[in-house]
This record gives structure tokens, C-alpha cells and sequence, in this order.
């Protein structure tokens, strides 16, 4: 591990950074235990009464923090005065809330655009083909203002593997954060080949959220991973990928995390039991409305299939007919404008409503993963106050450890309950626009269709008018 | 064998029945005038006082359906559906209905009905009857006979074949159609005591002259084409609807789902909760309008499917003109070669082979008296011959005069009813969205308050 000095500098100079919409937990300086760093304001934005170090905005001080592979936002007390073991690769972020509920200022899911810097888009899905495989790869353009970039602006191309990877490294390094979802890597049913232009494009949606999620997340967007990922070229990303904790110790890790898991769930406090409960709850519905909204897809496409052979049989019908033609003609018309409305409505279902619902269902499974890290943690926690408490092995350096794991624990779950607010905040903010928009779009159709058919009406009326008074003597 | 025109005994006696006037239903606005025109059918009877009859007005209904058990013509049990008529006189003056008759009958009688009235009427574009199955239903309609829907838009269909009836200058004076309504028992011995399935043509026969006639009038294989075109294409028409509907149908109540979902979920969120539960209400109830839409446009169906029926009755008068023209047709052959053989054996030239001609080589000529016998049989033969084209000929022109006149009025109540049809489609339509309007204006509302 590297310098902790120069760990410490960056995350003061990320503390003066550090935007808090939405997020109520970083009030690093705020707690007891913090030392050496100014007291943060209660109002949510970073203080801006913080002492600035010197060269806080140089890049020198960040390399350190990025050789660190160090969260900037992490607690400095944990830096400064706790053991340097803390800082293994499953170091978490720890935020203390004074009152998180006080904290939530913000219930916008995009940041003010005065506040943003750091703008990412996922475009261009271009083919590669080599002898092993064929594969699709993403063009990233990160746009940003800040100082830790060495630029300001990047452009990379990324495949769907480099994406798992980051999120690998977001979990590693964050357990008990709610990452965001990634999109799948198959998709079971409707889709013949992973090339499909829907498919691709669907994808290349859900990743262009993934980044932007994470560059909105108060602690996410500073990860060092998530830099390289945007900024590193090709080959710089390929070897910094095979450095970090290999195979091996990733699988022992989950191991543990399965054999612990069970002691964890035990000894949940109350609020994650709560917590875990609306998870479970809300997974079901969010995957039940995620069925249902499909399934409507799937119904307006047959519909609109069915409206496209229903409006030319008028036609058809027209030419055998003297007398009706005219108005069979309109006849068909109106359907036909009806058909084309259908059709408006469907792509606004699967804009608006169908990648946030699955999104959703994506974040659900995400939560359920995290509530297991916690629950993990806790577990390791637990097992060592066993040993003490049985005195089963030697027990004379458990006191100190079992210290350690206590923090480690009570970090872990304030992070969690500071994301979760954030999350849930979030998730009523989305779901609730892209409620809203389903049903603006199917008004607009409604009332398009009415349109159609009232002119109609109103022509045929007129024509009647004009016969009948034609036939007046 | 060819139909003249109707029977005398078969009008309405002035007295002591009631004359059936033509009651005033929306259809057939222009009977009056007809009726009184149609005077001319009854060439040469005079049975009727015209312009008086059409004050006393009519009404039909078919108002009641309802089921029953009875045995059958072979004794076996069986389940059928009965339909009450009523039939009201209104006074011409005050406007107030009178029941006078009020009866039960079965699908079956309808269909004896209409068998004579296209036995006895053939130049006539008989009003067809609702169909005897279900057929283009979609997924929610049962094609089951004894399904309530179905018996009640079968009990609509009837009334309207009625009332076609009774609108029609010239069927709504038969003797019969007024004992249907108001003859219950034995109705059914009266109409085949009438003979009418002896005088009906034979299928064989009228196929035969589709194939073989030489010069049909224009106008009716013009009629025929268009016919055929029309079956087809509301045919088409009709398929694609129920499948349409059946899609739609599958939209809106997919919707119905997300109702029970957002209830359910309304239970653990907080802020959410109120918007959630509410606006499933309305997914709830956008998911169960669409029945009663659906059911909206299933009488649109009906009338279109009233025009698909008619097209066949279309084809059975230009059938009955295609028999009466090829059996002209034949008769006319049949006169030129009984006068050929007559000059032949008048002036003794064999031009043509004929049995005779062999005969005689074989077995030596006829005497001069024998010939002369059979001059004078063929003569008498040719001379009935001549009366019977001249009377067939007649018959042809009044045929052709009379369904021509009938087919321009069909004609005429086609496009008034079908243009009425998809106008009232499009009513219903704009029905549909003002309902999808407020359902999901009222959803949208519940869910910006989440």
C-alpha cells in the first residue's frame, strides 16, 4: 500500500469535491472520531470552509490515491488512525449520516447541470470479428472539468466484458453500495442472435445508464476503476486488468461469503430485516410489473400486426361499391392513422417504461447480492465474538480483531443504509416518470385516434347536409 | 312449374283479417309510396282498396328468448331456444301500441318462413336470417348456440329479418308472414299444406342452367359478380375485426394486471403508496371497459354480417333468372327443331338424321296418311309450342321487370344501411377513446402524485 499521507490528501481533496446530492452520508469530518479535517455542513453541499491542502488539485496527490486503489471518499479516521490491514481489496466506504433523512435535499436523479462534471455517452456499436470470436464494442466519450482527468475530454471503445469487469471492481471494492445493474449478458427469450439490432441497441442504452449512474453516485463516481475504465486505452486497461487479487482468492472470498452468509442473516438488526423484507417484496412486483409490461408490448405489436391488414380490406371493398366509395375510403384512412398512432405508442412503451421497469428488476437482484455482502461482513464479526465467547482458539489477539470487524461492520452498514435512502429515493423518482410517461403516451394515442374519427364524423355529416339539401326541391 | 304471379289465394282477404299494413320502422322509410305502387303486382286481382291499408301501422318485436326442452319430430329429447313475438297496431292518431298477438316460435319456423317466402317471391331479395351458427368469433365469444350472448344477438337478428319483412311493399302483404305472427298452432301444416317445397326448383336443375344458359341479361351476371365480390370481401372484413378485437382485447386486459401488482405493492411503500393503489384502480377499470366495447362492436359485426347473407339471397334471384332463361332457352330450341322436322317431313327432304329417317330406310317408307299424321301432331305441338314461348317470354320480362325494380331498392337500403353502419363504427370508436382518455388522464394524475 502506498503512502496513507497522500491517501489522506485526496480524500480531503475530494471532500471539497465531493457533491452530496442526494446523498446524505459524507460527513466524514462530521464524527467523532474523524481528526485533522474540518467540520462538514449539515446542509448536504461540501465544506467549503475546508481547509485546502496544498497541491490539493494537483494530479500528483491523485496518483498516489489511484496506486492506493483507494475510495477518496473513505474516512480519513480509518486512514490516519486505524490499521493499514483495513485497506484490503474489500476496503468499503464508510459515511456517517448524522440524520439521513434530514439529508435528502435532492430528489432529482440527474444532477443540476451547474454541478455535473463529468458527462459520459455510450454510442457507435461497431462489429470486430478475429478468428476466436466476434464481438461488439461500445464508443465512450467522457466529457469532465475535473482536475484528477488528465484531460478533458476521452474517447475509448469498451466491449460488454470490460463493463462486467468494472462492476466486478465497483462490488470489490464497495460491497455494501448498490451498484448499478448492468444489462444481461443474454437475453433468454424473444432474441435469436446476440447481434440483433434491437438487442444492440437495447444494450447500448442500459450501458450508456450504467455509466451515467455510477458518475452520478456521490462515492461510485470517484473510484479509480471506474477513471481507467473511461480514460485508459486498450492495452492500458488490458494490464491493469490483470493486476488486484487473482482467481483464486476471489473464489475463497466467495466461499466465505456463502458459508458466513447463513450467521449473518441471524444476528440482522432490525433495520435490515426491514430492509431486506421490502427488498424481497418489492422484488416480486418489480418482476411481476416487468412480465406485465412486456406482455402489453407484446399485445399492441399483435394488435398493430392485425390493424394493418384491417384498414386496406376497406379499399378492397371500394371498388365493388359506387355509391360507398368515398366513405369507405375514409373508413380506411382513419384506421390506418389510428395504426400509425398504435405504433407511436408502442416505441414510447419501450423507451420509456420497458428499460426502466427492467432496470429495476436488474437492481433488485443487485440489492438482494448486497444485503448478503452485509450480511457477510457481519458474519465474520459474529464468528470471532463466538471464538471469544467459547474461548475456542487462542484468544489473545480476537479482542483487537473483533475491534476491527466492528468497524469494519458498523461502516458497512451505514454505507448501505445512506445508499439505500438514495436508492429508494431514486427508484420512486424513475418509476413514478416512467409511470407518468406511459400514460402520456397512451393519451396521446387516445386522443389522436379521437381526432381521426371525430373529422370523420364531422365530413360525413357535412356530406349528408349538402345531399339532402341537394335533394330538396 | 315457373312461378306466376302470386296467387290470389295467398293475398290478404280484406275481411274479416286485419291488413297488414307495413309498420313503421326505421327501415324502409320510402314503403309507403311503394306499397301503394305495388298495387301493380296484383295484376288483374283486385283484393285490395290501396292508399287506406298503410294507416293502421305495425309494430313487431322479437322480445323474449328462452329455453326449452321438447321432443322431436323422432321423439328424442331436445334443448332449443324459443323467441317470443309481439306484435303491436298503433294508432295512427295518439301514437299508442296495442298488443294484438303475442307467440312463441323456434329458429326452425324462421327458416320454414323464409324457405317459402324464396319459393314463392324468387324475383324478391329475401331478407336473410341471422346465422344459425356462430361463426368469426374470437376468443371471447363462444361459438355455443346456447350461449346467452349469442341467443340475444340472434334475438336482435330475428326482429330484424321481421321487420325487413314487414317493411317490404310486397312480402309484408303475404298471407302466411301474417299467420307466422299471429298463428301459433298448426302454422307449420298451413305452410306445407301450401305444396311450396314441390314447386321449389331443384338445385340439380338450377345448376345445370347456370352452366348451360346462353344469353342471361347482363344486369344479373353483373349482379352475380358483385355479389360474389361482396361475400368476399365482408368476409375478409369480418375475420380480420375478430381478430382485431381479439388482440385488443388481450391489450386491455393484460392492463388489468398491473392493478392487482401496484395494490399489492402500494402495501410497502410509504410516500408511494396512496398514488400506487390508485392508479391501479384505474388500470382496473380501463381493463374491464373493454367488454363492453367489444360487445358495442359485435352489432357493428352483425350488420355487415346482414349484407354478407344477402348476398346469397342476391344470387338466388339472378338463379332464378338464369332458369327461366335457359328454359326459354330450350323451349325456343326445342319449337325450331320440332318446325325444322315439320318442313322436313312437308316437303321430304331429310336434311338432318333422325330416327325416322332410319327407320324408313330399314324398314321401307310411311304411307301419306301416316306422314300426315304426324304433320299435324307436330303442327299442334308447334302451335302449343309457339303459346308457351310467347307466355315464357312474358314471364321472363315481367321477372326481369319486377326483380330489377326490387334489387334498385335493395340497392339503395344497402348503401343507406352500410353507410349508417360504419358511421355508427366510428361513433363507437370515438366512444372508446373519450373512455381511454379519462382512464388514463385519472392514471396519470394518481401516478405524478407518487
Amino acid at each position: 500500500m502506498g503512502t496513507l499521507g497522500g491517501a489522506g490528501l485526496a480524500a480531503a481533496v475530494a471532500a471539497s469535491r465531493a457533491r452530496t446530492l442526494g446523498m446524505e452520508g459524507e460527513r466524514r469530518a462530521s464524527q467523532a472520531r474523524s481528526s485533522g479535517l474540518p467540520a462538514g455542513g449539515a446542509d448536504g453541499e461540501s465544506p467549503g470552509g475546508s481547509a485546502p491542502f496544498p497541491g490539493s488539485s494537483g494530479s500528483s496527490a491523485l496518483l498516489q490515491a489511484e496506486v492506493l486503489d483507494l475510495d477518496e471518499d473513505e474516512d480519513d479516521l480509518e486512514v490516519f488512525s486505524k490499521d493499514a490491514s483495513l485497506m484490503d481489496m474489500n476496503s468499503f466506504s464508510p459515511m456517517m449520516p448524522t440524520s439521513p433523512l434530514s439529508m435528502i435535499n435532492q430528489i432529482k436523479f440527474e444532477d443540476e447541470p451547474d454541478l455535473k462534471d463529468l458527462f459520459i455517452t455510450v454510442d457507435e456499436p461497431e462489429s470486430h470479428v478475429t478468428t476466436i470470436e466476434t464481438f461488439i464494442t461500445y464508443r465512450i466519450i467522457t466529457k469532465t472539468s475535473r482536475g484528477e482527468f488528465d484531460s478533458s475530454e476521452f474517447e475509448v471503445r469498451r466491449r460488454y466484458q470490460d463493463f462486467l469487469w468494472l462492476k466486478g471492481k465497483l462490488e470489490e471494492a464497495h460491497p455494501t453500495l448498490i451498484i448499478p445493474p448492468l444489462p444481461e449478458k443474454f437475453i433468454v427469450k424473444g432474441m435469436v442472435e446476440r447481434f440483433n439490432d434491437d438487442f444492440i441497441e437495447t444494450r447500448r442504452k442500459a450501458l450508456h445508464k450504467f455509466l451515467n449512474r455510477i458518475a452520478d453516485h456521490p462515492t461510485l463516481t470517484f473510484n479509480e476503476d471506474f477513471k481507467i475504465f473511461l480514460t485508459a486505452q486498450a492495452w492500458e486497461l488490458s494490464s491493469h486488468k490483470k493486476q488486484g487479487p487473482g482467481l483464486l482468492s476471489r473464489m475463497g472470498q466467495t466461499v466465505r461469503a456463502v458459508a458466513s452468509s447463513m450467521r449473518g442473516v441471524k444476528n440482522r438488526p432490525e433495520e435490515f430485516m426491514e430492509m431486506n423484507n421490502f427488498i424481497e417484496l418489492f422484488s416480486q412486483k418489480i418482476n411481476l410489473i416487468d412480465k406485465i409490461s412486456q406482455r402489453i408490448y407484446k399485445e399492441e405489436r399483435e394488435y398493430f400486426d392485425e390493424m394493418k391488414e384491417y384498414g386496406p380490406i376497406h379499399i378492397l371493398w371500394s371498388a365493388s361499391e359506387e355509391d360507398l366509395v368515398d366513405t369507405l375510403k375514409d373508413v380506411a384512412g382513419c384506421i390506418d392513422r389510428c395504426c400509425k398512432a398504435t405504433e407511436k405508442r408502442m416505441s414510447g412503451l419501450s423507451e420509456a417504461l420497458l428499460p426502466v421497469v427492467h432496470e429495476y428488476v436488474l437492481y433488485s437482484e443487485m440489492l438482494m447480492g448486497v444485503m448478503k455482502r452485509r450480511d457477510q461482513i457481519q458474519a465474520e464479526l459474529d464468528s470471532k465474538v463466538e471464538a471469544l465467547t467459547y474461548k475456542k482458539t487462542d484468544t489473545d489477539l480476537l479482542p483487537e480483531e473483533i475491534g476491527k470487524l466492528e468497524d469494519k461492520v458498523e461502516c458497512a452498514n451505514n454505507a448501505l443504509k445512506a445508499d439505500w435512502e438514495r436508492w429508494k429515493q431514486n427508484m420512486q423518482n424513475d418509476i413514478k416518470l416512467a409511470f407518468t410517461d406511459m400514460a402520456e403516451e397512451n393519451i396521446h394515442y387516445y386522443e389522436q385516434c379521437l381526432a381521426t374519427w371525430e373529422s370523420f364524423l364531422t365530413s360525413q355529416t357535412n356530406l349528408h347536409l349538402e345531399e339532402t339539401s341537394e335533394d330538396k326541391p | 312449374m315457373e312461378q306466376t304471379p302470386p296467387d290470389p289465394e295467398r293475398q290478404l282477404q280484406p275481411a274479416p283479417l286485419e291488413p297488414l299494413g307495413c309498420p313503421d320502422a326505421g327501415l324502409g322509410a320510402a314503403v309507403g309510396k311503394e306499397a301503394a305502387g305495388a298495387g301493380e303486382e296484383d295484376s288483374g286481382v283486385d283484393t285490395m282498396t290501396h292508399n287506406n291499408f298503410w294507416l293502421k301501422k305495425i309494430e313487431i318485436s322479437v322480445s323474449e328468448a328462452e329455453k326449452r326442452t321438447g321432443r322431436n319430430a323422432m321423439n328424442m329429447q331436445e334443448t332449443y331456444t324459443a323467441y317470443l313475438i309481439e306484435t303491436r297496431s298503433v294508432e295512427h292518431t295518439d301514437g299508442q301500441s296495442v298488443l294484438t298477438d303475442s307467440l312463441w316460435r323456434r329458429y326452425s319456423e324462421f327458416e320454414l318462413l323464409r324457405n317459402y317466402l324464396l319459393v314463392y317471391y324468387p324475383h324478391i331479395v329475401v331478407p336473410p336470417l341471422p346465422e344459425k351458427r356462430a361463426e368469426f368469433v374470437w376468443h371471447k365469444l363462444s361459438a355455443d348456440n346456447m350461449d346467452p350472448d349469442f341467443v340475444e344477438r340472434r334475438r336482435i337478428g330475428l326482429e330484424n329479418f321481421l321487420l325487413r319483412i314487414a317493411s317490404h311493399p310486397i312480402l309484408c302483404r303475404d298471407k302466411i308472414f301474417y299467420l307466422f305472427l299471429t298463428q301459433e298452432g298448426n302454422w307449420k301444416e298451413t305452410v306445407n299444406e301450401t305444396g311450396f317445397q314441390l314447386k321449389a326448383d331443384s338445385r340439380l336443375k338450377a345448376l345445370n342452367a347456370t352452366f348451360r344458359v346462353k344469353n342471361p341479361d347482363k344486369r344479373f351476371t353483373d349482379l352475380k359478380h358483385y355479389s360474389d365480390e361482396l361475400q368476399s370481401v365482408i368476409s375478409h372484413l369480418l375475420r380480420v375485426r375478430a381478430r382485431v378485437a381479439d388482440r385488443l382485447y388481450g391489450v386491455y386486459k393484460v392492463h388489468g394486471n398491473y392493478g392487482r401488482v401496484f395494490s399489492e405493492w402500494s402495501a410497502i411503500e410509504k410516500e408511494m403508496g396512496d398514488g400506487l393503489q390508485s392508479a391501479g384502480h384505474h388500470m382496473d377499470v380501463y381493463a374491464s371497459s373493454i367488454d363492453d366495447i367489444l360487445e358495442d362492436e359485435e352489432h357493428y359485426a352483425d350488420q355487415l354480417k346482414e349484407y354478407l347473407f344477402y348476398a346469397e339471397a342476391l344470387r338466388a334471384v339472378c338463379r332464378k333468372h338464369e332458369l327461366m332463361q335457359y328454359d326459354l332457352e330450350m323451349a325456343a330450341q326445342d319449337l325450331a327443331s320440332k318446325k325444322q322436322q315439320c318442313e322436313e317431313l312437308a316437303t321430304g327432304t331429310v336434311r338432318t338424321f333422325s330416327l325416322k329417317g332410319m327407320t324408313t330406310k330399314l324398314f321401307g317408307q310411311e304411307t301419306p296418311e301416316q306422314r300426315e299424321a304426324r304433320i299435324k301432331v307436330l303442327e299442334e305441338q308447334i302451335n302449343e309450342g309457339e303459346q308457351q314461348l310467347k307466355s315464357k317470354n312474358l314471364e321472363g320480362r315481367e321477372f326481369v321487370k319486377n326483380a330489377w325494380a326490387d334489387i334498385e331498392r335493395f340497392k339503395e337500403q344497402k348503401n343507406r344501411d352500410l353507410k349508417e353502419a360504419l358511421i355508427s363504427y366510428a361513433v363507437m370508436q370515438i366512444s372508446m377513446c373519450k373512455k381511454g382518455i379519462q382512464v388514463w388522464t385519472n392514471a396519470k394524475e394518481c401516478f405524478s402524485k407518487m
